[in-house]
């Protein structure tokens, strides 16, 4: 009798994972498909400049007070954190430099592509979204606009763009973070912790952080635009399609960072 | 001029259009009705190639619309003007950059040869100076004129209506349908509506078809549509919950 009820059990649960594995890379191809269609359609959608301008505005100035109180907070703490772990072992002089190097690495572009994903990615999934259920991505079409070319390429090239350039702001900002804390509550003097950032600032560190953001643009532009693409049924799309775009941009940021960080500090800078 | 054979397409598991035959001719207005979701707006779609058929085919002028690629897809589109159920207007845009946007992207006119032919484009709805206004502070009808205003401004050879006079209250739905008339006595263009709205059905059309079953099952003249025996039309002209058609 068990037995019997097992093996339908077993075949239905094995169906269901293999549709849920299907569906993953159904939804992969989608990605890349779309990815493809914007890189295709990228010279003609720059002719648009005003309209990438416009993303640029968006996604960068609109996103430049949240970064700037989550970096002077981030290079805060990671003063904080550097000088407890110190802890009397190594000198204070090394500070400036375990932040510098912390932050252009690793903290500056993965901490800002995680802000400005959340806040970009959910408001391009959001307004695409609202568009395809209200037709009006069909419209676009019903004029002969490609809507690759006239919503995807000026957000993808607005992330791409201002990704880069936010993070040098917020590498500056929590280096400028880190500093206020060193000096006004751990005791490192101006000219020390100038000096360490001097002595251990690495051009090819700076460069790492921001090849990294450039990817990371480009992973939060596509999968926001996706997920807005493909909503479905009302209201209730839309916020499903908002979650999935900024949780799958999340996700794939932090994945990319540790393929980038293997390629970068393992293959290339060795 | 369109001519749709043996049209099919499934949509979540179900066949919505189940092999559909027909035809418009240049000039004329065909009204497509049926009940809500029988794939009225499926075939609409289907013509201006807003959706891919499983099978069949779809010929506008003797151009086969299933076989083109995109950009030859985007050059057929340029022919059609299509209102959409509930307008579709772009709210991050202003009214007048709604009805000016295919004449921005496709032609080379200056700004104000373009503003000159929103005004006249919007002047043919009645709705003259709303051009800095944004779609979120029109009503229902004033949406369905701009519309209206948006697909006639390439000067289209085919018009396309999804439910023109749909959650329109009956003087504006009346008053949209004096405007399709004119709008085909003025530019002469060929029309394709779709509607469950019996009066705009017999005020606009020159020929009604019935889709019932994801099949065309009757076409007619508005008189004969009016005098005819076959009972899913007559239930569907009568509006009672009464006959074949299962409620």
């Amino acid at each position: 009798m068990h037995e019997e009820l097992a093996e339908p059990l077993a075949e239905r649960g094995l169906s269901y994972i293999g549709a849920k594995i299907l569906a993953f890379f159904a939804e992969v191809g989608r990605v890349a498909l779309l990815l493809r269609d914007t890189l295709a359609h990228l010279p003609r959608g720059l002719l648009r400049f005003g309209l990438v301008l416009q993303q640029m505005f968006t996604i960068g100035v609109g996103s430049l007070w949240l970064v700037v109180v989550v970096s002077l907070f981030a290079g805060a703490v990671a003063a904080v954190q550097a000088a407890y772990q110190f802890a009397s072992q190594v000198p204070l002089r090394y500070l400036s430099a375990v932040i510098l190097r912390s932050v252009i690495i690793e903290l500056g572009p993965v901490l800002t592509a995680l802000v400005v994903g959340g806040r970009v990615g959910a408001s391009i999934a959001a307004e695409l979204g609202t568009m395809k259920v209200t037709e009006q991505i069909d419209a676009l079409e019903s004029l002969a606009i490609n809507p690759v070319r006239y919503l995807v390429v000026p957000r993808f090239v607005g992330a791409i763009v201002m990704l880069p350039v936010i993070t040098v702001f917020a590498n500056a900002l929590a280096i400028f973070g880190g500093y206020v804390v060193s000096v006004t509550s751990i005791g490192v003097s101006t000219h020390t912790y100038v000096s360490g950032l001097k002595d251990f600032f690495y051009l090819k560190d700076l460069y790492s952080g921001l090849i990294k953001a450039f990817v990371f643009g480009g992973i939060i532009a596509t999968m926001a635009c996706h997920y807005g693409f493909v909503t479905e049924g009302g209201a209730e799309g839309v916020g499903i399609a908002t979650t999935r775009a900024v949780v799958s941009s999340c996700v794939l940021i932090l994945v990319s960072d540790y393929v980038l960080a293997n390629v970068f500090f393992r293959m290339l800078f060795k | 001029m369109i001519e749709i054979r043996r049209l099919v397409k499934t949509l979540g598991g179900r066949r919505v259009l189940d092999g559909v035959d027909l035809d418009v001719g240049p000039g004329e207005t065909l009204v497509v009705m049926g009940r809500s979701g029988c794939g009225k707006s499926v075939l609409l779609k289907h013509v201006i190639g807003l959706m891919k058929p499983d099978s069949g085919s779809i010929q506008v002028d003797g151009v086969e619309l299933t076989r083109l690629d995109e950009r030859e897809l985007m050059q057929v589109r340029r022919r059609f003007g299509m209102l959409f159920q509930a307008a579709a207007l772009f709210d991050s845009m202003t009214v007048g950059e709604n009805v000016g946007l295919m004449l921005a992207e496709h032609t080379r006119m200056s700004r104000e040869e373009i503003a000159a032919r929103v005004a006249e484009c919007l002047a043919r709805v009645g709705l003259s100076g709303v051009e800095g206004l944004k779609p979120a502070s029109l009503s229902g009808g004033m949406k369905k004129r701009v519309g209206l205003a948006r697909a006639i401004a390439f000067r289209p050879e085919i018009i396309l209506y999804d439910e023109p006079t749909t959650g329109l209250d009956p003087v504006m739905g009346d008053a949209i349908n004096e405007l399709i008339r004119a709008l085909q006595k003025q530019l002469g263009v060929t029309s394709v509506v779709v509607t469950h709205d019996m009066t705009s059905a017999f005020k606009v059309g020159d020929r009604l078809a019935m889709l019932h079953g994801g099949k065309i099952v009757f076409t007619g003249t508005p008189e004969e549509t009016r005098g005819t025996r076959d009972p899913l039309v007559r239930q569907f002209v009568e509006g009672s919950s009464v006959g074949p058609i299962r409620v």
